[in-house]
């Protein structure tokens, strides 16, 4: 879905930047406007104040629904603090999002977001604090943040959560039709090398996703990635690709290959199977035995966005019980502890399913990845040559 | 310009161009200032900005700075032709099929629709009403391994007992055709539908064939159809990457694949900006061979 964006957005960023260039004087702040917004997150003073609205941009179908698509969790915090919600769905894609944001972000303009979600394993986040376009949480109006669960604390992008709070984490693994590929299928070495699934195998475009799960196949910790580590991941999978073995990279797209019996296995978010599960209790999910991956979507503070609002806002969330609520609808993983006691009375079947609260021996077999090298020029480059473009 | 003013003159007649001279001079500018002002902001404006971000250098990071940097182009040359060769290839035998299909189509629908010509063209537009993205997934479904096609293909033998069609070139072609195909059809349509029939007519008492008639009749009139309905066809097919994202395999991705990639994934601006451009040379090179051939002064009059 991102692609047709993709193409609008480049459009609107080239006729906003020629709007711009009329306006003179204004053709400096585009090439030098980064260290501005550098200087411009050396924090003021947070205001002790709500204001009267909070702009909250999240990716589509990732809230609670009630009657008129209202949303009652976001009622709930309107009818205590007064601060309405002007809630927009209207992130699809890490990377084309971060191309409509990044413009205004670069010359130090607000984005008239106060809280936007993106995803740790795309690199973007821990580039946005170091390019210093991220408010500081308020952490004083969070105590709630105690109910983070442990697991979760301390990425290595930000170890003191200090600039973002989880909203839902996914795990990545295989997903397959076990009537297709012979029983149960762990094994990352037979989607890249079984014969019997030449052509009907698919991996996913998501760099941290490919390269982490073939890393962990090849033995190799894919938190550190080393140029020798990073080298044997890709050639492994160039061999996959050119013998016929891989018949596509995809997106959320295999979904339906999977459903159709044109896959047979292939790398897959976990909320994905949760989801194809209800149609088709056929399928199947599981982490490798080797480890799987881990991400999270963090709820950020985009320059410019009300902190003190943000943050009363994420401590609301944080409450077991609001995030309970959220959960029974969203179905991903879930970072509030305590959540699953709240629903084990009113819906024990979420409260039970690892996919979205894993078992701790699954968030041990469950990896992140390497930030550095998310970001690392070479390996992007070497890594888009290898899924085709 | 200059015609567009004698015209205008002319029409004011003599009278009244005395009494208000100015404004019949000043009519036909005035005419074509929404559509100037709108071609200088969205299209001259930003070409300006994309021609300075190709000869850019530098990463979001350190910032982008001009410095006339020209290794972009030839980089972007170098290490994408085989994409760019691709692109080509595959609009122009999308645009080739296009035609044929749509030729046949458009001369029924403009000669034996009758009454029902609107509807009929209503139909040709009617997959415009669902969006692009959703159009294309829908030859997943068409073109599935388990698929009826494939079935009917495999029976024949055309594909080997476990070929496919997906994740091959085939698909995007297909995907590419069917995608662009309403615009080959209409500017058809509109040549046909404005041949006079008293043409052919005479062209039938001077004892022509029905053959001969359409060879050296009704396919020369339609010749400006045929030139708008494969630029229309060639030239966002070229561009396109959908297709070959979704029915694709790494092995088909043309070069907006890689504009696509280099600008949101990479965000490597400068690059993306100068693969652009150099798209569009290849384009208007094709277009501008083809148009040499097909002789465009006695298509547009």
């Amino acid at each position: 879905m991102s692609e047709q964006l993709t193409r609008k957005q480049f459009l609107r960023r080239t006729a906003a930047g020629g709007a711009v260039l009329t306006a003179p004087g204004l053709i400096a702040a585009c090439g030098g406007g980064i260290k501005a917004g550098t200087q411009r997150a050396a924090s003021t003073p947070v205001k002790r104040q709500l204001a009267s609205t909070l702009t909250f941009s999240n990716w589509p179908l990732y809230i609670d629904v009630g009657k008129n698509h209202s949303h009652p969790s976001l009622d709930q915090f309107t009818k205590q603090t007064g601060v309405k919600v002007n809630y927009i769905e209207d992130i699809n894609d890490n990377q084309s999002f971060f191309g409509k944001i990044e413009g205004p972000l670069s010359r130090g303009e607000s984005v008239h977001r106060d809280i936007i979600v993106m995803t740790d394993e795309s690199g973007l986040p821990a580039r946005m604090i170091e390019l210093g376009w991220l408010e500081k949480l308020y952490k004083p109006a969070i105590p709630n943040m105690a109910n983070l669960v442990p697991a979760q604390r301390h990425p290595s992008w930000d170890p003191n959560r200090d600039y973002s709070l989880p909203w839902q984490s996914g795990m990545t693994g295989i997903g397959y039709d076990p009537n297709k590929v012979g029983g149960e299928l762990t094994s990352v070495a037979r989607l890249l090398e079984d014969p019997k699934l030449k052509g009907k195998v698919t991996l996913l475009t998501e760099f941290a996703d490919t390269i982490g799960l073939v890393m962990l196949a090849n033995g190799d910790d894919p938190a550190n990635i080393t140029p020798t580590t990073f080298n044997r991941a890709v050639s492994r999978i160039k061999k996959a690709v050119s013998s016929g073995q891989i018949r596509q990279f995809t997106g959320n797209d295999y979904a339906p290959l999977l459903a159709k019996g044109d896959i047979w296995a292939c790398f897959a978010w976990s909320g994905d199977m949760v989801q194809l599960h209800a149609d088709h209790p056929g399928l199947k999910w599981n982490l490798p035995d080797t480890g799987g991956m881990i991400w999270t979507d963090n709820m950020l503070i985009p320059l410019g966005g009300n902190v003190y609002t943000a943050s009363v806002y994420m401590n609301f969330y944080y409450q077991p019980k609001i995030a309970a609520e959220v959960e029974d609808y969203v179905n991903y993983i879930c970072p509030v502890a305590g959540a699953d006691k709240v629903l084990e009375k009113s819906d024990p079947a979420v409260a039970h399913n690892p996919l979205i609260f894993p078992t701790p021996q699954m968030y041990a077999n469950a990896h992140k990845i390497d930030p550095k090298a998310v970001n690392n020029p070479t390996y992007k480059q070497e890594f888009q040559n290898l899924i085709g473009a | 310009m200059t015609a567009l003013a004698h015209v205008g003159g002319r029409r004011g007649g003599r009278a009244r161009s005395l009494l208000r001279p100015r404004r019949s001079r000043l009519a036909p500018y005035l005419l074509l200032a929404p559509g100037l002002a709108w071609l200088i902001l969205f299209f001259v404006v930003p070409m300006y900005y994309l021609g300075q971000t190709s000869l850019e250098k530098g990463s979001l990071e350190i910032g982008y700075t001009f410095s006339w940097a020209w290794n972009n182009y030839g980089d972007a040359i170098t290490s994408y032709q085989t994409q760019f060769v691709r692109s080509l290839e595959y609009a122009g035998a999308a645009t080739l099929i296009a035609l044929l299909v749509s030729y046949p189509l458009a001369y029924w629908i403009a000669f034996r629709g009758g009454r029902w010509k609107n509807l009929f063209l209503l139909l040709v537009i009617a997959p415009f009403f669902v969006t692009y993205l959703i159009r294309t997934l829908a030859w997943e479904t068409i073109l599935a391994d388990d698929g009826p096609v494939v079935g009917v293909l495999r029976s024949v033998h055309v594909l080997g007992s476990d070929g496919r069609l997906l994740a091959t070139s085939a698909a995007v072609i297909a995907g590419i055709t069917y995608n662009f195909l309403p615009f080959m059809v209409l500017p058809l349509y509109v040549s046909l539908e404005q041949i006079d029939q008293r043409l052919l007519d005479a062209a039938h008492d001077l004892y022509a064939s029905r053959v001969w008639s359409f060879l050296r009749v009704t396919f020369p009139l339609s010749l400006p159809g045929v030139f708008a309905g494969t630029m229309l066809t060639f030239i966002p097919a070229a561009g396109d990457f959908i297709n070959a994202q979704l029915l694709g395999s790494p092995d088909q991705y043309m070069i907006g694949n890689v504009i696509q990639s280099k600008f949101l994934e990479l965000t490597d601006y400068p690059q993306a900006a100068a693969l652009s451009f150099v798209l569009m040379a290849a384009i208007m090179a094709a277009v501008f061979v083809y148009a040499r051939l097909l002789g465009t002064e006695r298509l547009t009059g």
